[in-house]
């Protein structure tokens, strides 16, 4: 059996710089799992339906299980653990989805604040149809979507005003 | 007593945010994949590609050659490990079904475990599962469970007819007479497809064993069920197995018992050096977690000639897959048994047929017995509209009222506290039935195609059965004034952190802030049954209840030794002992809690030390009972056979709530679990017994773009359990699939369309229309 060669990735995850061989075919959602110990991306199906991998890739949400690390290599990398202000505070995202009871389980959850987070960001002032869009690439299983649709809708609202007050505040 | 009553609910029956949120929401939640202890190993299994085939040798050569490779187990070298298995939950007298941890000499569907792979990383562990080499012979399966009674295979050699087991009895000489004098009679055969729980996250588990002491971290409903299971199983004492669950990403009954792969999992790791992890992927769980809802049902109604239920019967057959957990028998029967649901129904019988086939087994999944609610609901709408009649007038006429309760329903049931008419009235008028009426008349005027259906249930909830019938409770306010509450858990997504803390602070008087909860750790919490049956709700307002009376009395007799008052005159409020009516003549919480461990000198006569109190509670009544009635509207296209869902109105009486956050959430999922179930989920098999559906791409959850707003109406009947809580984590799903098949049969009823065969895909729905012209 040959040795698989490893191939040097540098990546920063939530500001901080890792550096490390990888096997090429480690994917990204197991790179920040198990070299950077950020478990909150988590893995539902690793076949890039389910969304509860969603990280930001240069800004960009992408399912983290359908990256390679080696693709992320000199990229810079947003997950659920960056996603919180300074001194734990909860993102306006974040804390819609508790002001909302937009999680039960919490499972899914990483994905969708990751995901609702860049939606938000592209579509600061979205209608109820562009928000059900914006979340149907993530399953969830437990809330019937009915806490998260109005934690979304609550944090548009929220979004654009801390846009306005403070604009340099959004995280990414 | 006034004196030990809990000042004014501050917390209970508030929208309190979840104490759960922040963890779950930065990241920070523990799930078993997150776990990882020291030189840990990962498990893969190798699963029979074959519905059912002989089991030749097993070559694990090449597999074991394989850098990073520890061990490869068969049942040879598993399965003889195994000492006793049996769930607590049923208990061990029951005519169990077999249950191998790994496949013995045969396969018996796609995706049976045959051998185990242990390597020091998944990604070589799943490489070295393809290099097992396994010699299949293949045999011809049963597939189809409707014709598994006459077929000449077997599944299990000891099962002739591959029957399960049966229930019941056919429709007695006296039903027959019932029915034979009746004015109308309705019977309709009603076939539900297979489909599944499908959690977020899958199974898992991890395991060490150390000499002495097995620790597993589960993804469970029940840490103190994986725990007794497992000691039995390994033949060890139940004090050497420690389980530990943080956070579970939804179980909906699928994680309620352990299952075959624990079983290897736990057996395996008792022979290996360092933790074994196994986390199930998505493809296995679709294949191998288990299959739910497969079933059909001949039933039939009796009417007067005033529509009114005069008797009924179900004959119920059950796919059970080739290896159900639990024994598929027992909980069968209670689809026969609520089978005449919130209706007066003079005369009932049933009989229910849990058939063997070459697929996944079933599990519990949220209202197992749900398919009473499909059988009997859609069949009273067929009625309905062969009688001629609005399917909402028959209902008006049957529909138990609150003031008949108790009432004890033809096959034993004893109904009360339940509101069926009431709920049933409230999402009517939600909807504004007449105006609805009118709608889709005018609609059909226009060739468009809109349809009400709904469904009203009775369940039963928090079963004091055994196992389930009492719960603990340790609560502990530390020296600091700080309180704690210990209770067994089993939380997946169901809240029970923040339910308690809510009870507790209520009951103490304190600021919620000052309570935090230990849950699922065998360890250190007392045991208890964990989550199914609806049963958390009530189970732990009495533990905390129970607990909390003793500590309360402790604390007003300090308060009022110190204090110089009488123990009636003190009330706890605002984390303090106060005069009631001089609340300025108080003593902190804290200085009670120094007292009571650091200067027991001040303590009253015969006042132990310490503010620790263990306590369990003993269910009150052996069931409580919940109902709700489930509204659907929906408009179908009938050249796509699209259906979309236009209002969803759930009018439900769970007694008080808790927190209606909780209870709404519950609602809703469940609801949409339902949905879900009748318009897109189907766990399928073609005709040679291969999965059709092991991707999220080919098993269909419901998405944000498809969910209707879910509207609630709450009617408030308090059980006989303790604050008169209810359960009502199953109800959505079992209310839900009725209402929305009935919704889509109301709406193509002009096109003469009867619908008995699920799911309603836009496919079906094509196909039903052409074979009505």
């Amino acid at each position: 059996m040959t040795v698989v060669r490893e191939i040097d990735v540098e990546v920063r995850v939530n500001g901080a710089a890792y550096r490390c061989g990888v096997p090429p075919r480690l994917t990204l959602a197991d790179f920040l799992r198990e070299r950077c110990g950020l478990t909150g991306t988590h893995l539902g199906c690793e076949h890039g339906v389910c969304g509860a991998c969603t990280v930001l890739l240069d800004g960009e949400a992408v399912r983290s299980c359908l990256v390679f690390a080696v693709q992320a290599d000199g990229a810079e990398v947003t997950t659920v653990e960056g996603m919180a202000g300074p001194g734990d505070e909860l993102s306006p995202v974040q804390a819609a989805f508790r002001d909302h009871h937009g999680l039960q389980c919490g499972f899914c959850t990483p994905g969708f604040v990751v995901s609702v987070t860049a939606f938000l960001r592209d579509h600061p002032d979205p209608t109820d149809e562009e928000i059900r869009q914006g979340l149907s690439g993530n399953l969830c299983r437990c809330t019937g979507y009915q806490g998260i649709i109005a934690a979304v809708r609550a944090a548009a609202g929220q979004h654009a005003r801390r846009g306005r007050e403070e604009p340099t505040a959004a995280h990414p | 007593m006034t004196s030990l009553e809990a000042t004014a609910a501050r917390y209970v029956g508030a929208r309190v945010p979840r104490v759960e949120d922040p963890r779950l929401l930065t990241g920070h939640g523990t799930f078993v994949d997150d776990v990882t202890r020291p030189g840990m190993l990962h498990a893969c299994f190798v699963r029979s590609p074959f519905a059912r085939a002989r089991l030749g040798r097993i070559d694990a050569t090449v597999a074991l050659d394989l850098p990073g490779v520890r061990a490869v187990f068969a049942a040879a070298d598993l399965n003889p490990g195994v000492h006793e298995q049996w769930y607590t939950l049923i208990g061990k007298d029951v005519p169990d079904t077999p249950r191998p941890p790994l496949a013995e000499g045969e396969a018996r569907f796609v995706g049976d475990p045959v051998a185990l792979v242990v390597a020091t990383d998944r990604y070589v562990a799943e490489d070295a599962a393809d290099l097992v080499d396994v010699d299949y012979e293949p045999l011809p399966p049963v597939v189809d469970y409707t014709t598994a009674l006459a077929a000449t295979e077997l599944v299990h050699e000891a099962y002739p007819g591959n029957l399960a087991g049966a229930l019941g009895a056919p429709m007695s000489e006296d039903l027959a007479a019932v029915f034979g004098g009746a004015a109308h009679v309705t019977s309709a055969t009603i076939h539900q497809q297979a489909y599944a729980p499908v959690p977020m996250e899958t199974r898992g588990m991890v395991a060490e064993w150390s000499g002495d002491e097995l620790t597993v971290w589960s993804a469970t409903q029940a840490p103190h069920e994986v725990r007794m299971f497992l000691a039995r199983l390994l033949g060890i004492a139940e004090h050497q197995v420690r389980v530990i669950m943080r956070d579970t990403g939804g179980a909906f009954g699928q994680k309620v018992l352990p299952l075959r792969e624990d079983m290897c999992i736990a057996l395996a790791a008792m022979r290996l050096p360092a933790a074994l992890k196994w986390i199930e992927d998505r493809r296995e769980n679709l294949l191998a977690a288990g299959m739910s809802r497969h079933e059909h049902g001949e039933a039939q109604m009796a009417f007067d000639g005033d529509g009114r239920i005069l008797a009924a019967h179900l004959d119920h057959v059950q796919d059970v897959g080739a290896y159900p957990t639990p024994w598929p028998v027992g909980t069968a029967m209670a689809v026969g048994l609520l089978f005449p649901g919130p209706y007066r129904v003079p005369a009932a019988g049933y009989r229910t047929t849990s058939l063997f086939s070459n697929t996944s087994g079933r599990t519990a999944y949220r209202g197992p017995w749900q398919f009473e609610s499909v059988a009997r609901e859609v069949l009273l709408d067929i009625a309905a509209r062969r009688m001629g009649i609005d399917p909402v007038d028959l209902r008006r006429r049957n529909l138990l009222r609150h003031d008949e309760l108790p009432h004890t329903n033809p096959n034993g049931m004893p109904y009360s506290d339940m509101t069926p008419i009431e709920t049933f009235e409230q999402a009517l008028g939600m909807l504004d039935h007449e105006a609805f009426r009118r709608e889709q008349a005018d609609a059909r005027a226009t060739g468009r195609y809109l349809g009400m259906g709904t469904c009203s249930y009775a369940e039963p909830t928090t079963s004091a059965m055994a196992f389930q019938g009492t719960e603990g409770a340790t609560v502990r306010i530390e020296p600091s004034g700080k309180v704690n509450v210990y209770v067994a858990g089993g939380s997946t997504g169901n809240s029970l952190e923040t339910a308690v803390v809510q009870l507790t602070a209520d009951a103490l008087g304190v600021d919620i802030a000052d309570v935090r909860t230990v849950q699922g750790d065998t360890a250190v919490t007392p045991f208890g049954a964990g989550t199914g049956g609806s049963r958390s709700g009530s189970m732990l307002a009495g533990a905390v209840e129970e607990s909390t009376t003793v500590l309360r009395e402790r604390i007003v007799t300090i308060a009022a030794h110190q204090l110089e008052a009488a123990p009636e005159d003190i009330e706890l409020a605002d984390s303090s002992a106060r005069v009631r009516g001089t609340p300025a003549v108080s003593v902190p919480l804290a200085e009670i809690a120094d007292i009571a461990y650091f200067q027991p000198h001040r303590l009253p006569e015969g006042v132990p030390p310490g503010l620790e109190v263990s306590a369990r509670y003993r269910a009150r009544s052996p069931l409580i009972w919940a109902n709700a009635t489930h509204l659907c509207t929906c408009e179908v296209d009938p050249v796509t056979g699209a259906v979309t869902v236009l209002r969803y109105i759930v009018s439900e009486d769970c007694g008080p709530m808790i927190n209606p956050n909780v209870v709404e959430g519950q609602i809703a999922g469940g609801s949409v679990q339902g949905i879900g179930g009748v318009l897109y989920e189907h766990l399928a098999y073609d005709e040679d017994g291969n999965p059709l559906t092991t991707t999220f791409m080919d098993y269909l959850l419901p998405t944000a773009t498809e969910v209707p707003v879910i509207e609630y109406g709450h009617i408030e009947t308090p059980s006989p359990g303790p604050g008169g809580y209810k359960g009502v984590g199953e109800g959505g799903a079992i209310g839900a699939p009725p209402a929305v098949i009935n919704a889509v049969a109301d709406a193509l009823s002009p096109l003469g369309v009867e619908i008995t065969r699920l799911p309603l895909t836009p496919a079906a729905v094509v196909a039903l229309i052409e074979g009505a012209r």
